[in-house]
């Protein structure tokens, strides 16, 4: 089984409302648990495929997270959907103590992840919650860039033993895998390899801003490496250590806000280990407002111009040092 | 179901609710921490489960078609640790441990330190959620088991128990038992002075649920109370078993200071010796 989707623009919510019916089909122990946006999560198809292993607990996060870790207690493998706003933060101690404390085999599919939600606003943008996630002892946590990997990442994060945090988007996004791609949980993919001028460093939708804007950099004669930390933690340290040893200068883009999430995560580990220049592209700690989702993105910081930008003004930094 | 009451030796399970409660006692005077007036009340009915209702295997704890047992009320964790060890899951002697640096017997259950302790719990409002996945789980897996829940009265005022409690009936739980430990006294104070939960009855019905109210502290009512829940069929059953906080020494009935507070030795020792005359 696979996704064809090459050349597509599909939102990452959508290829996981396509892995988890096949998943379905080859784990019988995977169940999918909703709140109330079971159509927004893309679980319809595996609620019609599987009625009896499809539960909607109606507006009721908390509820579901910690009947997840009970169904998960008995070997199921509860895929948990709602948005990562109230993933991350109306069922925030139910995750934490029931689902990471427990070490409890609970899979949250989190979409409408970051501002790329749009016009929902504020209230729906999730720009906190891979910092929330991260500070958790056991989690893992995922962010995949395109639908591929998406699609992979469900069968991935279902082989894996543990609470997994899985950050969807709700918009459509284009499509940068091809058919190839291997996902491998824990391992960031150096997806361009152009130069040691500098590395960017991304997860999520950003990825695809991100290759655009090494488009742009090379006509400018700044020659970049790309990576997609599609895992957030755990950190594939050694890659990203390497990478910045190799470069000396690291640019981290992301939908969320600077506090907490892939950049924070990457400093951190880059501080003790391979200081050198960072500078971190995300949600400048500041709530945005109702939108088109790819414009939000443009308007507070996260455009492909800004990344480019962002990326040159890095390495002249580095020259003059 | 009354005359399943008949053939139960009463006598020995208020025995084994007494051994409990005088362990308690010990284990948290001794670790001069935990809470013994919520532990105290629940021991009639953890008696009544851990040594007659509860097909449970101490020689393996992780048998797949165990009952489960759900301590909601996680912080009455010493009732529980004194059930298991009478049941023989663990050495008695390990209650001298409670709460300390390296121990199994944490401060709330673990279920990856603790040998019978089917889930972890704690953060008040939880264990019915819980117990509505482990019934999911057994219904989907054709297993005939079922899934007991031991929640306190100042869980009531947690919106997520009644979630919880919207689920099981919407999904027809007739696996799961749940009985309120009403002892009518939480951190603060009298739990219907801090924040009114009455009417808990009518509450559990307009949720789904079928209720029997007992007295908790009545071994026979509450061999049949909880007998009558487990005849469930299609509509999930909850006890509101009516209890004294603090059960079974006069210095700790009643009174809202040992909800969490530890006896000293002294204050122990003389509960321990009123439980000795009482006997």
């Amino acid at each position: 089984m696979s996704i064809v989707l090459e050349g597509r623009d599909i939102a990452t919510r959508e290829a996981f409302g396509q892995a988890i019916v096949e998943l379905g089909e080859l784990r019988p122990e995977v169940v999918v648990l909703d709140a109330d946006v079971s159509k927004a999560c893309s679980t319809g198809p595996f609620a019609k495929r599987f009625p009896d292993r499809s539960f909607n607990f109606g507006c009721a996060e908390q509820n579901m997270m910690t009947v997840a870790a009970g169904l998960a207690s008995e070997g199921m493998i509860p895929f948990a959907c709602t948005f990562a706003a109230f993933a991350s933060m109306r069922a925030c101690e139910m995750v934490r103590t029931f689902c990471c404390y427990t070490k409890l085999n609970v899979k949250i599919a989190a979409s409408h992840a970051g501002i790329n939600v749009g016009q929902d606003g504020p209230t729906h943008q999730a720009i906190e919650d891979i910092n929330i996630m991260r500070g958790f002892p056991n989690m893992t946590i995922v962010a995949p860039a395109d639908a591929v990997a998406a699609y992979r990442a469900v069968f991935a994060v279902a082989d894996y033993i543990g609470p997994t945090y899985l950050r969807l988007d709700r918009n459509k996004t284009p499509v940068i895998y091809g058919e190839d791609y291997k996902f491998e949980l824990g391992r960031a993919d150096v997806i361009l390899d152009e130069g040691c001028d500098l590395a960017v460093i991304s997860a999520g939708v950003m990825v695809g801003r991100c290759l655009r804007a090494a488009e742009t950099l090379k006509n400018r004669g700044i020659r970049v490496t790309v990576i997609d930390s599609h895992t957030i933690k755990p950190l594939d340290a050694r890659t990203i250590v390497d990478v910045a040893r190799r470069t000396g200068a690291v640019l981290t883009a992301e939908d969320h806000s600077i506090i907490g999430g892939l950049g924070t995560a990457v400093a951190e580990e880059l501080s003790e280990e391979e200081p050198v220049l960072v500078k971190r592209l995300g949600i400048r700690d500041c709530f945005t407002e109702s939108g088109p989702g790819p414009d939000l993105l443009d308007k507070y910081g996260l455009s492909v111009q800004a990344v480019a930008d962002s990326a040159e003004a890095l390495v002249r930094r580095k020259e003059t040092r | 179901m009354d005359s399943h009451a008949d053939q139960v030796n009463i006598k020995l399970l208020e025995d084994r609710a007494s051994e409990m409660r005088k362990l308690v006692v010990k284990m948290i005077a001794n670790a001069a921490s935990g809470h013994v007036g919520g532990s105290l009340s629940s021991a009639d009915i953890m008696s009544a489960l851990y040594f007659h209702f509860l097909r449970i295997d101490p020689l393996n704890p992780r048998w797949v078609n165990r009952d489960r047992f759900i301590l909601s009320k996680g912080h009455c964790s010493p009732v529980l640790y004194a059930a298991l060890a009478l049941r023989g899951f663990f050495p008695v002697e390990d209650i001298w441990s409670l709460r300390q640096i390296g121990c199994h017997l944490q401060g709330h259950p673990d279920m990856n330190k603790t040998p019978g302790v089917d889930i972890t719990t704690g953060s008040l409002g939880q264990g019915l959620s819980a117990g509505v996945g482990m019934a999911l789980a057994a219904k989907l897996k054709g297993q005939g088991h079922r899934i007991y829940v031991l929640l306190g009265d100042a869980e009531m005022q947690e919106g997520m128990t009644w979630e919880a409690a919207m689920s099981a009936s919407h999904f027809r739980l007739d696996n799961i038992t749940a009985v309120v430990d009403y002892n009518k006294l939480q951190t603060d104070g009298f739990t219907n002075t801090i924040m009114r939960i009455e009417p808990l009855v009518d509450k559990w019905r307009a949720f789904g649920w079928l209720v029997k109210e007992i007295d908790g502290h009545d071994m026979p009512e509450v061999i049949a109370g909880i007998s009558w829940a487990n005849s469930s069929e299609g509509i999930p059953r909850a006890i509101i078993a009516h209890t004294i906080k603090g059960k079974g020494a006069s210095i700790f009935e009643n009174k809202v200071e040992w909800h969490g507070a530890p006896p000293t030795l002294e204050q122990a020792d003389c509960a321990l010796k009123e439980m000795e005359l009482c006997q």
